[in-house]
Protein backbone atom coordinates (compact mmCIF):
# COMPACT_ATOMS: atom_id res chain seq x y z
CA UNK A 1 0.00 0.00 0.00
CA UNK A 2 1.78 3.73 -0.90
CA UNK A 3 2.58 5.36 2.30
CA UNK A 4 1.47 8.94 0.35
CA UNK A 5 -2.41 9.43 0.60
CA UNK A 6 -1.96 12.43 -1.51
CA UNK A 7 -1.13 10.29 -3.97
CA UNK A 8 -3.94 8.76 -6.22
CA UNK A 9 -4.23 5.07 -7.14
CA UNK A 10 -2.31 5.08 -10.41
CA UNK A 11 -5.37 3.70 -12.31
CA UNK A 12 -7.28 6.90 -11.13
CA UNK A 13 -4.35 9.27 -11.41
CA UNK A 14 -5.64 10.53 -15.20
CA UNK A 15 -6.89 13.46 -15.80
CA UNK A 16 -10.33 14.19 -15.96
CA UNK A 17 -11.68 15.53 -19.17
CA UNK A 18 -15.10 16.71 -19.46
CA UNK A 19 -17.23 17.05 -22.46
CA UNK A 20 -16.57 20.57 -24.03
CA UNK A 21 -20.29 21.63 -23.71
CA UNK A 22 -20.15 21.47 -19.78
CA UNK A 23 -17.12 23.66 -19.70
CA UNK A 24 -19.12 26.70 -18.81
CA UNK A 25 -20.98 24.78 -16.14
CA UNK A 26 -20.93 25.49 -12.41
CA UNK A 27 -19.53 22.44 -11.02
CA UNK A 28 -22.43 20.75 -8.62
CA UNK A 29 -20.63 19.28 -5.67
CA UNK A 30 -23.43 18.55 -3.09
CA UNK A 31 -27.06 18.48 -3.54
CA UNK A 32 -29.21 18.50 -0.10
CA UNK A 33 -32.35 16.74 -0.58
CA UNK A 34 -35.03 16.45 2.33
CA UNK A 35 -37.11 13.37 2.90
CA UNK A 36 -39.56 12.17 4.39
CA UNK A 37 -42.18 9.59 5.67
CA UNK A 38 -45.58 8.91 6.81
CA UNK A 39 -46.34 5.58 8.30
CA UNK A 40 -49.01 4.14 10.56
CA UNK A 41 -47.66 2.67 13.47
CA UNK A 42 -48.94 -0.46 14.69
CA UNK A 43 -47.16 -1.65 18.08
CA UNK A 44 -48.20 -5.42 18.27
CA UNK A 45 -49.32 -7.01 21.21
CA UNK A 46 -46.89 -6.15 23.74
CA UNK A 47 -46.27 -3.05 23.24
CA UNK A 48 -50.25 -1.86 22.27
CA UNK A 49 -51.10 -3.53 26.39
CA UNK A 50 -48.13 -1.46 27.49
CA UNK A 51 -48.77 2.02 25.62
CA UNK A 52 -52.67 1.68 26.35
CA UNK A 53 -52.51 1.51 30.14
CA UNK A 54 -50.59 4.40 30.09
CA UNK A 55 -53.79 6.48 29.52
CA UNK A 56 -54.78 5.02 32.89
CA UNK A 57 -50.98 5.66 34.78
CA UNK A 58 -50.11 1.96 34.90
CA UNK A 59 -46.96 0.53 33.75
CA UNK A 60 -47.27 -2.93 32.07
CA UNK A 61 -44.17 -5.39 31.68
CA UNK A 62 -44.48 -8.94 31.18
CA UNK A 63 -43.10 -11.63 32.40
CA UNK A 64 -40.71 -15.00 31.70
CA UNK A 65 -42.43 -18.14 31.69
CA UNK A 66 -38.85 -19.28 32.18
CA UNK A 67 -37.69 -18.32 35.37
CA UNK A 68 -40.88 -15.29 36.06
CA UNK A 69 -37.74 -12.44 35.35
CA UNK A 70 -39.83 -9.39 34.45
CA UNK A 71 -39.39 -7.39 31.21
CA UNK A 72 -40.48 -3.25 30.83
CA UNK A 73 -41.42 -2.38 28.37
CA UNK A 74 -42.83 -5.71 27.29
CA UNK A 75 -41.52 -6.88 23.75
CA UNK A 76 -43.71 -10.35 23.82
CA UNK A 77 -40.80 -12.32 24.35
CA UNK A 78 -37.89 -13.40 26.70
CA UNK A 79 -34.60 -12.95 24.61
CA UNK A 80 -32.23 -15.15 26.30
CA UNK A 81 -34.60 -17.86 25.68
CA UNK A 82 -37.18 -17.20 22.83
CA UNK A 83 -39.94 -17.61 25.01
CA UNK A 84 -43.34 -16.07 24.79
CA UNK A 85 -44.51 -13.39 27.38
CA UNK A 86 -48.37 -13.43 27.06
CA UNK A 87 -48.68 -12.78 31.08
CA UNK A 88 -48.84 -8.79 31.74
CA UNK A 89 -47.44 -7.82 35.26
CA UNK A 90 -48.53 -4.10 36.67
CA UNK A 91 -45.58 -2.44 38.04
CA UNK A 92 -45.82 0.45 40.89
CA UNK A 93 -44.08 4.15 39.44
CA UNK A 94 -41.07 3.95 41.88
CA UNK A 95 -37.72 2.38 41.27
CA UNK A 96 -34.15 3.41 41.25
CA UNK A 97 -31.69 4.67 38.90
CA UNK A 98 -29.19 2.25 37.16
CA UNK A 99 -26.55 3.61 34.60
CA UNK A 100 -26.89 7.53 33.80
CA UNK A 101 -25.91 9.71 31.48
CA UNK A 102 -25.04 13.70 32.20
CA UNK A 103 -25.70 14.78 28.46
CA UNK A 104 -24.52 18.18 27.60
CA UNK A 105 -25.65 18.54 24.07
CA UNK A 106 -28.94 19.00 22.65
CA UNK A 107 -30.34 15.87 20.67
CA UNK A 108 -32.99 16.27 17.68
CA UNK A 109 -36.53 16.74 18.41
CA UNK A 110 -36.06 17.59 21.77
CA UNK A 111 -35.75 21.44 22.09
CA UNK A 112 -37.78 21.13 25.41
CA UNK A 113 -34.81 20.10 26.89
CA UNK A 114 -32.63 22.30 29.06
CA UNK A 115 -29.21 21.03 29.06
CA UNK A 116 -27.47 19.63 30.86
CA UNK A 117 -29.86 16.45 31.29
CA UNK A 118 -29.93 13.14 32.68
CA UNK A 119 -30.84 10.20 31.23
CA UNK A 120 -31.00 7.27 33.46
CA UNK A 121 -31.98 3.68 32.78
CA UNK A 122 -34.75 3.40 35.42
CA UNK A 123 -35.02 -0.24 37.02
CA UNK A 124 -38.63 -0.49 38.32
CA UNK A 125 -39.47 -2.23 41.48
CA UNK A 126 -40.66 -5.71 40.41
CA UNK A 127 -38.93 -5.59 37.11
CA UNK A 128 -35.77 -7.11 35.79
CA UNK A 129 -34.66 -5.44 33.12
CA UNK A 130 -34.03 -1.06 33.15
CA UNK A 131 -36.19 1.38 30.91
CA UNK A 132 -34.78 5.23 29.98
CA UNK A 133 -36.03 8.00 31.41
CA UNK A 134 -35.39 11.78 32.51
CA UNK A 135 -34.14 12.47 36.08
CA UNK A 136 -35.58 15.19 37.00
CA UNK A 137 -36.26 17.58 40.54
CA UNK A 138 -32.63 17.06 41.84
CA UNK A 139 -29.46 18.88 40.37
CA UNK A 140 -26.98 16.63 37.85
CA UNK A 141 -24.49 16.49 40.02
CA UNK A 142 -26.05 14.90 42.40
CA UNK A 143 -27.93 11.66 40.78
CA UNK A 144 -25.87 8.48 41.59
CA UNK A 145 -26.16 4.88 40.92
CA UNK A 146 -29.15 3.20 43.13
CA UNK A 147 -30.95 6.47 43.75
CA UNK A 148 -34.30 6.03 44.86
CA UNK A 149 -36.69 7.69 42.43
CA UNK A 150 -40.71 7.59 41.79
CA UNK A 151 -42.55 8.81 38.19
CA UNK A 152 -43.93 12.60 38.32
CA UNK A 153 -46.54 12.24 35.62
CA UNK A 154 -48.21 14.82 33.29
CA UNK A 155 -51.38 15.94 34.52
CA UNK A 156 -55.25 13.80 33.91
CA UNK A 157 -56.61 15.71 30.71
CA UNK A 158 -52.94 15.57 29.14
CA UNK A 159 -52.60 12.03 29.46
CA UNK A 160 -52.21 9.85 26.03
CA UNK A 161 -51.56 6.43 25.26
CA UNK A 162 -47.79 6.77 25.63
CA UNK A 163 -44.28 6.02 28.01
CA UNK A 164 -44.42 10.49 26.94
CA UNK A 165 -46.79 10.70 30.29
CA UNK A 166 -44.34 10.31 32.54
CA UNK A 167 -42.20 13.93 32.68
CA UNK A 168 -39.26 12.47 34.28
CA UNK A 169 -38.36 10.68 37.61
CA UNK A 170 -37.59 12.68 40.81
CA UNK A 171 -35.36 11.62 44.02
CA UNK A 172 -38.42 10.06 46.29
CA UNK A 173 -36.23 10.14 49.64
CA UNK A 174 -35.87 7.17 50.53
CA UNK A 175 -32.02 5.44 51.15
CA UNK A 176 -30.17 4.16 48.09
CA UNK A 177 -29.97 0.68 46.64
CA UNK A 178 -26.65 -0.26 47.25
CA UNK A 179 -24.39 0.14 44.08
CA UNK A 180 -23.46 -3.79 44.05
CA UNK A 181 -27.55 -4.40 43.78
CA UNK A 182 -28.22 -1.75 41.65
CA UNK A 183 -28.91 -1.02 37.65
CA UNK A 184 -27.43 -4.59 35.83
CA UNK A 185 -26.08 -6.14 39.09
CA UNK A 186 -29.42 -6.04 40.84
CA UNK A 187 -30.71 -9.53 38.69
CA UNK A 188 -27.44 -11.01 40.43
CA UNK A 189 -28.24 -9.89 43.63
CA UNK A 190 -31.56 -11.33 43.53
CA UNK A 191 -30.28 -14.71 42.62
CA UNK A 192 -28.14 -14.94 45.42
CA UNK A 193 -30.41 -13.56 47.77
CA UNK A 194 -32.71 -16.48 46.89
CA UNK A 195 -29.90 -19.27 47.08
CA UNK A 196 -29.51 -17.91 50.60
CA UNK A 197 -33.30 -18.21 50.59
CA UNK B 1 -9.84 -28.66 6.88
CA UNK B 2 -10.05 -24.45 6.03
CA UNK B 3 -8.36 -23.32 2.93
CA UNK B 4 -5.69 -21.38 4.48
CA UNK B 5 -6.50 -17.81 3.75
CA UNK B 6 -3.78 -14.74 3.49
CA UNK B 7 -4.76 -11.27 3.39
CA UNK B 8 -2.85 -10.19 -0.10
CA UNK B 9 -3.80 -6.25 -0.56
CA UNK B 10 -4.83 -3.35 1.48
CA UNK B 11 -6.24 -0.26 0.63
CA UNK B 12 -7.31 3.19 2.10
CA UNK B 13 -8.53 6.68 1.66
CA UNK B 14 -6.93 9.24 3.61
CA UNK B 15 -9.41 9.59 6.44
CA UNK B 16 -10.97 13.47 6.66
CA UNK B 17 -14.22 15.40 7.20
CA UNK B 18 -15.43 15.61 4.04
CA UNK B 19 -14.67 13.88 0.72
CA UNK B 20 -16.21 16.67 -1.45
CA UNK B 21 -14.51 15.82 -4.42
CA UNK B 22 -15.90 12.24 -5.06
CA UNK B 23 -18.74 10.81 -5.44
CA UNK B 24 -19.56 7.50 -2.70
CA UNK B 25 -18.54 5.26 -5.83
CA UNK B 26 -15.84 7.31 -6.54
CA UNK B 27 -14.88 6.79 -2.80
CA UNK B 28 -15.02 2.85 -2.76
CA UNK B 29 -13.06 2.94 -6.15
CA UNK B 30 -10.29 4.50 -4.69
CA UNK B 31 -9.91 2.41 -1.88
CA UNK B 32 -10.26 -0.84 -4.16
CA UNK B 33 -7.95 0.43 -6.31
CA UNK B 34 -5.20 1.09 -3.79
CA UNK B 35 -5.96 -2.70 -2.72
CA UNK B 36 -5.60 -4.15 -6.13
CA UNK B 37 -2.97 -2.20 -6.63
CA UNK B 38 -1.39 -3.44 -3.50
CA UNK B 39 -2.08 -7.21 -3.76
CA UNK B 40 -0.76 -6.44 -8.18
CA UNK B 41 -3.81 -7.68 -9.01
CA UNK B 42 -6.55 -6.55 -11.64
CA UNK B 43 -10.43 -6.60 -11.27
CA UNK B 44 -10.60 -9.73 -13.70
CA UNK B 45 -8.82 -11.96 -10.67
CA UNK B 46 -11.61 -11.25 -8.09
CA UNK B 47 -14.12 -13.52 -8.24
CA UNK B 48 -16.89 -12.36 -5.20
CA UNK B 49 -17.06 -8.73 -3.65
CA UNK B 50 -18.35 -8.62 0.24
CA UNK B 51 -19.19 -5.14 1.12
CA UNK B 52 -19.85 -3.44 4.63
CA UNK B 53 -21.57 -0.38 5.87
CA UNK B 54 -23.18 1.25 8.53
CA UNK B 55 -27.18 1.52 8.27
CA UNK B 56 -28.57 3.02 5.55
CA UNK B 57 -30.46 5.87 7.10
CA UNK B 58 -26.99 7.61 7.44
CA UNK B 59 -26.36 8.59 3.98
CA UNK B 60 -30.08 8.04 2.63
CA UNK B 61 -29.17 5.67 0.31
CA UNK B 62 -30.85 2.42 0.20
CA UNK B 63 -29.45 -0.86 -0.56
CA UNK B 64 -25.87 1.23 -1.78
CA UNK B 65 -23.91 -1.78 -2.53
CA UNK B 66 -26.30 -2.50 -5.85
CA UNK B 67 -25.93 0.97 -6.76
CA UNK B 68 -21.89 0.36 -6.10
CA UNK B 69 -21.71 -2.53 -7.84
CA UNK B 70 -20.10 -1.26 -10.96
CA UNK B 71 -17.69 0.88 -9.04
CA UNK B 72 -16.37 -2.29 -7.75
CA UNK B 73 -16.25 -4.35 -10.43
CA UNK B 74 -18.87 -6.93 -9.16
CA UNK B 75 -20.93 -6.92 -12.07
CA UNK B 76 -21.85 -10.45 -13.05
CA UNK B 77 -20.01 -11.34 -9.96
CA UNK B 78 -21.45 -12.29 -6.52
CA UNK B 79 -21.71 -9.49 -4.42
CA UNK B 80 -22.61 -9.59 -0.54
CA UNK B 81 -23.85 -6.94 1.66
CA UNK B 82 -23.38 -7.34 5.46
CA UNK B 83 -25.12 -5.49 8.56
CA UNK B 84 -23.86 -5.72 12.06
CA UNK B 85 -23.91 -2.28 12.62
CA UNK B 86 -20.65 -0.68 14.01
CA UNK B 87 -19.01 -3.85 14.29
CA UNK B 88 -19.60 -4.25 10.19
CA UNK B 89 -16.14 -3.67 8.74
CA UNK B 90 -15.23 -6.79 11.09
CA UNK B 91 -17.70 -8.80 10.11
CA UNK B 92 -17.73 -8.33 6.39
CA UNK B 93 -14.06 -9.05 6.39
CA UNK B 94 -15.06 -12.58 8.32
CA UNK B 95 -17.98 -12.89 5.84
CA UNK B 96 -15.26 -12.45 3.07
CA UNK B 97 -12.68 -14.65 4.67
CA UNK B 98 -15.37 -17.56 4.93
CA UNK B 99 -15.76 -17.65 1.14
CA UNK B 100 -12.09 -18.42 0.65
CA UNK B 101 -11.79 -20.41 3.48
CA UNK B 102 -14.78 -22.69 2.36
CA UNK B 103 -13.24 -23.00 -0.98
CA UNK B 104 -15.51 -21.30 -2.78
CA UNK B 105 -14.08 -18.34 -4.32
CA UNK B 106 -9.89 -18.20 -4.67
CA UNK B 107 -10.25 -14.40 -4.52
CA UNK B 108 -12.41 -11.98 -2.75
CA UNK B 109 -12.83 -8.14 -2.61
CA UNK B 110 -14.23 -6.78 0.58
CA UNK B 111 -14.52 -2.86 1.43
CA UNK B 112 -16.43 -0.80 4.19
CA UNK B 113 -17.38 2.64 3.58
CA UNK B 114 -18.86 5.77 5.34
CA UNK B 115 -19.53 9.13 3.71
CA UNK B 116 -19.96 11.07 7.55
CA UNK B 117 -20.54 14.20 5.64
CA UNK B 118 -23.48 13.37 3.85
CA UNK B 119 -25.12 11.85 6.80
CA UNK B 120 -26.27 12.98 10.38
CA UNK B 121 -24.94 9.78 12.65
CA UNK B 122 -26.17 11.38 16.02
CA UNK B 123 -29.83 11.34 14.13
CA UNK B 124 -29.45 8.38 12.50
CA UNK B 125 -28.65 6.72 15.98
CA UNK B 126 -31.37 8.12 17.64
CA UNK B 127 -34.02 7.77 15.91
CA UNK B 128 -37.84 8.24 17.65
CA UNK B 129 -39.97 5.11 18.37
CA UNK B 130 -43.70 6.64 18.24
CA UNK B 131 -44.82 6.87 21.88
CA UNK B 132 -41.77 6.34 23.42
CA UNK B 133 -39.17 9.15 25.52
CA UNK B 134 -36.91 10.02 23.54
CA UNK B 135 -33.51 11.04 25.20
CA UNK B 136 -30.87 8.85 24.22
CA UNK B 137 -28.17 11.61 22.32
CA UNK B 138 -26.40 9.32 20.20
CA UNK B 139 -23.93 6.57 20.77
CA UNK B 140 -22.29 9.00 23.36
CA UNK B 141 -25.43 8.72 25.27
CA UNK B 142 -25.63 4.83 25.12
CA UNK B 143 -22.01 4.07 26.31
CA UNK B 144 -21.65 6.55 28.77
CA UNK B 145 -23.45 4.69 31.51
CA UNK B 146 -21.33 1.60 31.09
CA UNK B 147 -18.48 3.49 31.19
CA UNK B 148 -19.71 4.88 34.28
CA UNK B 149 -20.41 1.29 35.58
CA UNK B 150 -16.86 0.41 34.50
CA UNK B 151 -15.45 3.20 36.38
CA UNK B 152 -17.29 2.33 39.58
CA UNK B 153 -16.47 -1.45 39.29
CA UNK B 154 -12.83 -0.68 39.08
CA UNK B 155 -12.44 2.43 40.81
CA UNK B 156 -9.92 3.36 37.66
CA UNK B 157 -8.61 6.99 38.01
CA UNK B 158 -10.59 9.66 36.54
CA UNK B 159 -7.97 10.76 33.53
CA UNK B 160 -7.37 6.67 32.43
CA UNK B 161 -9.71 7.59 29.26
CA UNK B 162 -7.74 11.00 28.82
CA UNK B 163 -4.36 9.42 28.60
CA UNK B 164 -6.11 7.03 25.76
CA UNK B 165 -7.30 9.55 23.72
CA UNK B 166 -4.00 11.33 23.85
CA UNK B 167 -1.87 7.92 23.36
CA UNK B 168 -4.23 7.71 19.65
CA UNK B 169 -3.97 11.39 18.65
CA UNK B 170 0.03 10.87 19.10
CA UNK B 171 -0.14 7.53 17.22
CA UNK B 172 -2.22 9.41 14.46
CA UNK B 173 0.48 11.77 13.78
CA UNK B 174 3.04 9.05 12.63
CA UNK B 175 -0.16 7.65 9.97
CA UNK B 176 -0.71 9.83 6.85
CA UNK B 177 -3.87 8.38 6.36
CA UNK B 178 -5.61 9.27 10.11
CA UNK B 179 -8.03 11.46 9.89
CA UNK B 180 -7.19 13.57 13.14
CA UNK B 181 -3.77 15.19 12.91
CA UNK B 182 -3.31 17.10 16.17
CA UNK B 183 0.45 17.87 16.19
CA UNK B 184 -0.15 20.33 19.02
CA UNK B 185 -2.43 18.92 21.49
CA UNK B 186 -1.32 18.74 24.93
CA UNK B 187 -2.68 16.28 27.42
CA UNK B 188 -3.71 19.55 29.26
CA UNK B 189 -6.32 20.18 26.76
CA UNK B 190 -7.91 16.49 26.27
CA UNK B 191 -8.40 16.97 30.20
CA UNK B 192 -9.74 20.22 29.74
CA UNK B 193 -12.44 19.53 26.84
CA UNK B 194 -15.80 20.04 27.87
CA UNK B 195 -17.82 17.28 28.70
CA UNK B 196 -20.29 15.51 26.34
CA UNK B 197 -21.76 13.23 27.89
CA UNK B 198 -20.55 12.90 31.45
CA UNK B 199 -18.32 11.18 31.90
CA UNK B 200 -16.94 11.39 28.09
CA UNK B 201 -15.20 14.81 27.46
CA UNK B 202 -15.32 15.71 23.86
CA UNK B 203 -11.59 15.08 23.33
CA UNK B 204 -12.37 11.75 24.34
CA UNK B 205 -14.78 10.88 21.25
CA UNK B 206 -14.29 9.56 17.95
CA UNK B 207 -14.63 12.32 14.79
CA UNK B 208 -17.13 11.46 12.10
CA UNK B 209 -15.44 10.99 8.90
CA UNK B 210 -15.91 10.26 5.58
CA UNK B 211 -13.67 6.79 3.80
CA UNK B 212 -13.62 3.59 3.15
CA UNK B 213 -11.38 0.54 3.36
CA UNK B 214 -11.15 -2.54 1.55
CA UNK B 215 -8.56 -5.80 1.42
CA UNK B 216 -8.06 -8.24 -1.37
CA UNK B 217 -7.79 -11.63 0.27
CA UNK B 218 -6.77 -14.94 -1.92
CA UNK B 219 -6.47 -18.74 -1.24
CA UNK B 220 -3.16 -20.24 -0.25
CA UNK B 221 -2.09 -20.65 -3.78
CA UNK B 222 -2.53 -17.00 -4.28
CA UNK B 223 -0.60 -16.44 -1.13
CA UNK B 224 2.14 -18.16 -2.09
CA UNK B 225 2.82 -16.67 -5.35
CA UNK B 226 2.65 -12.99 -3.85
CA UNK B 227 5.58 -11.08 -4.35
CA UNK B 228 5.10 -9.00 -1.34
CA UNK B 229 5.01 -10.50 2.38
CA UNK B 230 1.00 -10.98 3.16
CA UNK B 231 -0.96 -11.63 6.14
CA UNK B 232 -1.81 -15.09 7.31
CA UNK B 233 -5.61 -15.31 8.58
CA UNK B 234 -4.91 -17.46 12.08
CA UNK B 235 -8.51 -17.49 13.46
CA UNK B 236 -11.95 -15.46 12.98
CA UNK B 237 -14.99 -15.15 15.29
CA UNK B 238 -18.32 -13.79 15.15
CA UNK B 239 -20.87 -13.43 18.01
CA UNK B 240 -23.84 -11.75 18.87
CA UNK B 241 -26.15 -11.09 22.20
CA UNK B 242 -29.33 -9.43 22.67
CA UNK B 243 -29.26 -5.39 24.53
CA UNK B 244 -31.14 -5.60 27.38
CA UNK B 245 -32.10 -8.72 29.39
CA UNK B 246 -31.64 -9.48 32.80
CA UNK B 247 -28.48 -9.35 34.21
CA UNK B 248 -26.28 -8.69 30.89
CA UNK B 249 -23.03 -7.47 32.15
CA UNK B 250 -22.90 -5.02 29.56
CA UNK B 251 -19.31 -3.79 30.59
CA UNK B 252 -18.36 -7.30 29.81
CA UNK B 253 -20.63 -8.70 27.66
CA UNK B 254 -20.41 -12.52 27.37
CA UNK B 255 -20.53 -12.01 23.54
CA UNK B 256 -17.54 -10.45 23.74
CA UNK B 257 -15.62 -12.90 25.90
CA UNK B 258 -16.78 -15.56 23.85
CA UNK B 259 -15.86 -14.68 20.38
CA UNK B 260 -12.11 -13.59 22.47
CA UNK B 261 -12.06 -17.06 23.40
CA UNK B 262 -12.77 -18.66 20.07
CA UNK B 263 -10.64 -16.78 18.55
CA UNK B 264 -7.67 -17.27 20.39
CA UNK B 265 -8.47 -20.73 20.67
CA UNK B 266 -8.26 -21.36 16.81
CA UNK B 267 -5.21 -19.53 16.47
CA UNK B 268 -3.46 -21.59 19.36
CA UNK B 269 -2.70 -18.68 21.50
CA UNK B 270 -2.19 -19.23 25.37
CA UNK B 271 -0.58 -16.40 26.75
CA UNK B 272 -2.67 -13.51 25.10
CA UNK B 273 -0.62 -10.65 26.30
CA UNK B 274 2.97 -12.48 25.64
CA UNK B 275 1.83 -13.69 22.21
CA UNK B 276 0.33 -10.50 20.46
CA UNK B 277 2.58 -7.80 19.34
CA UNK B 278 -0.33 -5.68 17.98
CA UNK B 279 -3.47 -5.34 18.62
CA UNK B 280 -6.57 -2.78 16.92
CA UNK B 281 -9.30 -2.52 19.01
CA UNK B 282 -12.63 -0.47 18.51
CA UNK B 283 -12.20 2.21 20.76
CA UNK B 284 -14.55 5.17 19.41
CA UNK B 285 -14.55 6.70 22.85
CA UNK B 286 -11.76 6.15 25.31
CA UNK B 287 -12.31 4.20 28.36
CA UNK B 288 -13.72 0.68 25.98
CA UNK B 289 -9.31 0.62 25.41
CA UNK B 290 -9.33 -0.56 29.45
CA UNK B 291 -12.77 -2.41 28.92
CA UNK B 292 -11.61 -4.27 26.52
CA UNK B 293 -8.27 -5.07 27.20
CA UNK B 294 -9.74 -6.89 30.07
CA UNK B 295 -12.87 -8.47 28.03
CA UNK B 296 -10.40 -9.84 25.42
CA UNK B 297 -7.99 -11.40 27.98
CA UNK B 298 -5.03 -9.26 27.57
CA UNK B 299 -4.95 -8.52 31.62
CA UNK B 300 -7.11 -9.80 34.91
CA UNK B 301 -10.29 -8.58 35.15
CA UNK B 302 -10.23 -5.17 36.43
CA UNK B 303 -6.61 -4.52 35.78
CA UNK B 304 -6.91 -3.08 32.24
CA UNK B 305 -6.70 1.03 33.24
CA UNK B 306 -2.99 -0.19 34.61
CA UNK B 307 -2.14 -1.26 30.83
CA UNK B 308 -2.85 2.26 30.23
CA UNK B 309 -1.59 4.28 33.29
CA UNK B 310 1.75 1.86 32.80
CA UNK B 311 2.17 3.04 29.33
CA UNK B 312 1.96 -0.71 27.95
CA UNK B 313 0.06 0.34 25.35
CA UNK B 314 1.97 2.74 23.74
CA UNK B 315 3.60 2.17 20.52
CA UNK B 316 6.97 3.36 22.00
CA UNK B 317 7.92 1.27 24.28
CA UNK B 318 4.70 -0.55 25.21
CA UNK B 319 4.96 -4.56 25.17
CA UNK B 320 1.37 -4.57 23.96
CA UNK B 321 0.93 -1.63 21.47
CA UNK B 322 -2.48 -0.90 21.00
CA UNK B 323 -4.10 1.28 17.95
CA UNK B 324 -0.84 1.92 16.52
CA UNK B 325 -2.79 3.90 13.33
CA UNK B 326 -4.68 6.20 15.71
CA UNK B 327 -7.78 3.82 16.06
CA UNK B 328 -11.46 4.70 16.14
CA UNK B 329 -10.21 7.74 18.33
CA UNK B 330 -8.50 9.33 15.64
CA UNK B 331 -10.35 8.17 12.33
CA UNK B 332 -14.21 7.15 11.90
CA UNK B 333 -15.72 6.36 8.82
CA UNK B 334 -18.16 4.19 11.02
CA UNK B 335 -18.46 1.49 8.01
CA UNK B 336 -15.20 1.18 7.45
CA UNK B 337 -13.93 1.24 10.87
CA UNK B 338 -14.15 -2.24 11.32
CA UNK B 339 -12.34 -3.37 8.45
CA UNK B 340 -10.00 -0.51 9.14
CA UNK B 341 -8.87 -2.46 12.44
CA UNK B 342 -8.18 -5.61 11.21
CA UNK B 343 -6.10 -3.82 7.98
CA UNK B 344 -3.89 -2.50 10.00
CA UNK B 345 -3.56 -5.41 11.97
CA UNK B 346 -2.41 -7.21 8.20
CA UNK B 347 -0.38 -4.39 7.97
CA UNK B 348 1.47 -4.86 11.25
CA UNK B 349 2.57 -8.36 10.33
CA UNK B 350 3.08 -7.58 6.71
CA UNK B 351 5.57 -5.09 8.35
CA UNK B 352 4.17 -2.19 5.91
CA UNK B 353 2.62 -0.19 8.79
CA UNK B 354 5.66 2.74 7.38
CA UNK B 355 5.40 4.95 10.96
CA UNK B 356 3.79 3.41 13.17
CA UNK B 357 4.93 -0.19 12.40
CA UNK B 358 5.63 -2.47 15.68
CA UNK B 359 9.37 -3.53 15.30
CA UNK B 360 8.88 -6.85 14.22
CA UNK B 361 5.79 -7.33 14.43
CA UNK B 362 4.56 -11.37 14.01
CA UNK B 363 1.04 -12.01 15.21
CA UNK B 364 -1.74 -9.15 15.67
CA UNK B 365 -5.26 -9.12 16.90
CA UNK B 366 -7.98 -7.11 14.95
CA UNK B 367 -11.47 -6.25 16.82
CA UNK B 368 -14.76 -4.34 16.05
CA UNK B 369 -18.04 -4.14 18.49
CA UNK B 370 -21.12 -2.57 17.23
CA UNK B 371 -25.13 -2.07 18.41
CA UNK B 372 -24.99 -1.67 21.73
CA UNK B 373 -21.64 -3.47 22.22
CA UNK B 374 -23.92 -6.33 20.83
CA UNK B 375 -22.03 -7.62 18.04
CA UNK B 376 -18.60 -8.65 17.89
CA UNK B 377 -16.14 -9.34 15.21
CA UNK B 378 -12.16 -10.53 15.38
CA UNK B 379 -9.51 -12.02 13.23
CA UNK B 380 -6.38 -13.00 13.96
CA UNK B 381 -3.26 -12.43 11.06
CA UNK B 382 0.52 -13.43 11.41
CA UNK B 383 3.19 -13.22 9.20
CA UNK B 384 3.48 -17.08 8.82
CA UNK B 385 1.19 -19.51 7.45
CA UNK B 386 -0.72 -21.46 10.43
CA UNK B 387 0.06 -24.55 11.45
CA UNK B 388 -2.99 -26.27 11.35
Amino acid sequence: MSTDPSVPPAALAGEVRLPEKLADVEPVRSVRTPIRLEYDFIPGDASSGYLNAFADRKILGQRSPVDGAVFVPPRGVDPRHGAATPDYVELPDTGHVGGFCVTRLPIPGRDDLEIPYVSAWIHLDGADIGFLGLVGGIDTSEVRMGMRVRAVWKPDDQLGRTAENILYWEPSGEPDVPVTAAGTNAWHAKQVAKEQG
Amino acid sequence: MAERTAVLGVGQTKYQTTRGDVSLPGLVREAAYRALEDAELGWDDIDAVVVGKAPDFFEGVMQPELYLAEALGAVGKPLLRVHTAGSVGGSTAVVAASLVQAGIHRRVLTLGFEKQSESNATWALSLPQPFSVSINAGAGGYFSPIIRQYMARTDAPELIGCMVAFKDRQHALRNPYAHLQQKELTFDQVVESPMLWEPIRFSETCPSSDGACALVLGDEAAGDVSTKPVAWIHGTALRSEANNFPGRDEVNPQASRDCADDVFAQAGIVDRRAEIDAVEIYVPFSWYEPMWLESLGFCEIGDGWKLVEEGATHLDGGDLPVNCSGGVLSSNPIGASGMIRFAEAALQVRGMAGDHQVDGARKALGHAYGGGAQYYAMWIVGADKPTS
